[in-house]
């Protein structure tokens, strides 16, 4: 148990116990709250996985910028906790509803075994050729070019019709 | 020394320790610093009974707000009301993790390999300050909503609004210094700073990009709501803001996590225009006094700031965040770029 | 020692997590971050695999799935307040009608 192992789990552990407290939490200011929690043990893996641009990115755009997002919109509502999820759904409903996700997480893991055990290359040239930004910046912006335009018009066009949709119509 | 004990490992420890008591005890001596020039600008004399010179004021105020009663509203979001300042301080305090403050030290030998001063050496670290930056949002946010007061709630969502304004152009400022160095790591900035044009001048940054400078220093005064943009916290307009509700040691921490934002930003300015550590006539192990008096005199001129001009109304600040000063900022950008094409 | 086989586990039970959110949750904001879930589990995928195929592609397409995700939250949580106006709930069971 080296110490990337441990780190994995620390932050698997977190990663999957606050996905679950945001799916269960009843009321939905804290369900963001833990949904950032998440995406930090996001972060912390992705700089296990040799990707520290990506891992900052993440902060900065998730945790920083749609998560406050999504805490304006909260706080305008005034979402008050929600009803009991199983007076609406009925406990049929639950149940169904619970099985579908665990047949979808066996079934992630049962494609995976025929794989076999793929280790990661953990030679330094490797390491220093995934991490380092230049190149992310150089395959950004010539072989997927297009994909950025795109990208940037795309989000143009969220901006505008944001605008449009939440307008008080008079 | 005991063989276990690795001296590296010591160094760091004891590097983490420093900065961290070391941005508490800025954060006490902006507070004595402020209300002394503050007074002196008002013509009058500041603290000057506890200590000499009023220098123990700062611990004069802590021992008060340590003795108040800790005050919960009945209907706040318990759990949310206590994180706030907590999530504002941490965030504030690690900021300053990655800022260089002096060359590679080896103690004369003590220390098997050079030790840099900085807690940690990230190679995306100014992107780090940023994102950890973007995350002291949630501390006034939370604030704002868990207190269940009105004053609270208009204070916290137009700070936030405010500070998400002004980061965009905080990032493209800080993205205009990037492409000048062509990098992403505080200390190759700060190294690539090194030396003179004509033998005088020093080839810090601040003379190749005058207005991006001008730029990240208005952003980051906005962005630690300090005036001239702190309308949501002001005592006139909104009680105060989203620490309205807030009594002894929380409002403490939020007073904390103001000032060590604000010895970031100043920090953080150093190192990427004002040429972070590097001076004449000071050997390089002593080169940490140059970085403490260029970050002194952006400290000043934020206190100098505060209390010389008018604050703006909400209005105006954000008029000013999005048509003025984001459009400068990507001026500044494609006009760096495009010398930097041009001039090869 | 972590295999990708590890990572690609842990990104399955995520994205059923957050499926699981989906189906379950009876509030469209919940829904939304369930969805975000959904995505960054996603993401985690493409950066593992980028990593074990020694390329910087994953990292460049977490990339624009990040803009992409900022884009779709922004028009969601647009149309979450226009829909709230209108009825004053964020129950999804009360737009299950179209307007006669």
């Amino acid at each position: 148990m080296d110490a990337n192992a441990i780190w994995f789990f620390v932050f698997g552990t977190m990663a999957i116990l606050a996905s679950l407290g945001v799916i269960g939490q009843r009321n939905p200011m804290h369900s963001v709250m833990l949904l950032i929690v998440s995406f930090a043990a996001l972060a912390g893996l992705y700089i296990l996985l040799d990707a520290p641009f990506t891992a900052v990115t993440q902060i900065i755009i998730y945790a920083g910028a749609i998560m406050v997002l999504f805490l304006f919109v909260v706080m305008l509502l005034n979402a008050h906790t929600e009803d009991d999820m199983g007076a609406v759904l009925g406990p049929r409903g639950m149940q169904i509803g619970a099985l579908l996700s665990v047949l979808l997480a066996g079934e992630v893991v049962w494609a995976l075994k025929p794989l076999g055990l793929g280790y990661f290359n953990t030679d330094q040239g490797t390491v220093s050729s995934i991490s380092s930004v230049p190149r992310i910046g150089m395959a950004i912006f010539t072989t997927h070019a297009f994909a950025f335009e795109v990208t940037s018009i795309l989000i143009l066009v969220s901006m505008v019709g944001a605008v449009v949709i939440a307008r008080r119509q008079h | 020394m005991p063989a276990f004990i690795n001296p590296t490992v010591v160094a760091h420890l004891a590097l983490i320790f420093m900065v961290m008591n070391a941005l508490v005890l800025s954060s006490a001596f902006m507070v004595w610093m402020e209300r002394k020039v503050c007074a002196y600008i008002q013509d009058r004399v500041g603290p000057n009974r506890v200590g000499p010179e009023g220098l123990l004021q700062p611990f004069a105020d802590v021992l008060k707000l340590l003795a108040k009663e800790e005050l919960i509203p009945q209907s706040a979001d318990k759990f949310l009301f206590v994180l706030a300042p907590i999530l504002s301080c941490v965030a504030a305090l690690t900021a300053f993790s990655v800022v260089p403050f002096g060359t590679e030290l080896t103690l004369w030998g003590w220390l098997p390999e050079p030790v840099p001063l900085q807690v940690t050496d990230v190679n995306v670290a100014v992107l780090v300050v940023f994102a950890i930056t973007s995350m002291g949002v949630y501390g006034i946010v939370l604030a704002g909503w868990s207190s269940n007061s009105k004053y609270s709630l208009l204070g916290g969502l137009r700070s936030a609004a405010q500070m998400i304004s002004y980061e965009l152009s905080y990032g493209l400022a800080l993205a205009s210094v990037v492409m000048l160095a062509g990098t992403l790591s505080l200390r190759e900035i700060v190294m690539a700073q090194t030396g003179y044009w004509f033998y005088v001048i020093p080839k810090w940054y601040i003379f190749l990009q005058p207005l991006g400078f001008f730029i990240f220093l208005t952003a980051g005064v906005a962005e630690t709501n300090r005036a001239p943009f702190d309308f949501p916290e002001a005592e006139q307009e909104l009680v105060a803001g989203y620490h309205t509700e807030y009594s002894s040691m929380s409002f403490g921490l939020f007073f904390l996590a103001e000032y060590v934002n604000m010895v970031t930003v100043s920090a953080v300015c150093t190192s990427l225009f004002l040429g972070g550590w590097l001076g004449p006539f000071l050997p390089d192990w002593m080169a940490w006094i140059w970085f403490m008096v260029k970050t002194l005199a952006i400290l000043f001129f934020y206190v100098w700031m505060r209390w010389t001009l008018p604050r703006y109304r909400y209005d105006q600040l954000m008029e000013f965040g999005w048509k003025w000063l984001l459009p400068a900022a990507i001026l500044n950008l494609i006009a760096t770029a495009a010398l930097i094409i041009w001039l090869g | 020692m972590i295999s990708l086989n590890h990572y690609l586990v842990l990104s399955g039970v995520l994205f059923s997590i957050g499926t699981a959110g989906v189906f379950l949750r009876r509030n469209l904001i919940t829904i939304m971050l369930s969805i975000e879930i959904m995505l960054n589990a996603v993401n985690l995928t493409f950066v593992a695999v980028g990593r074990y195929l020694g390329t910087v592609d994953g990292q460049v397409i977490t990339f624009f799935v990040m803009t992409v995700a900022a884009a779709e939250a922004a028009v969601g949580l647009a149309l979450v307040i226009a829909l709230f106006r209108h009825r004053e709930t964020l129950s999804p069971d009360a737009f299950t009608l179209l307007k006669w």
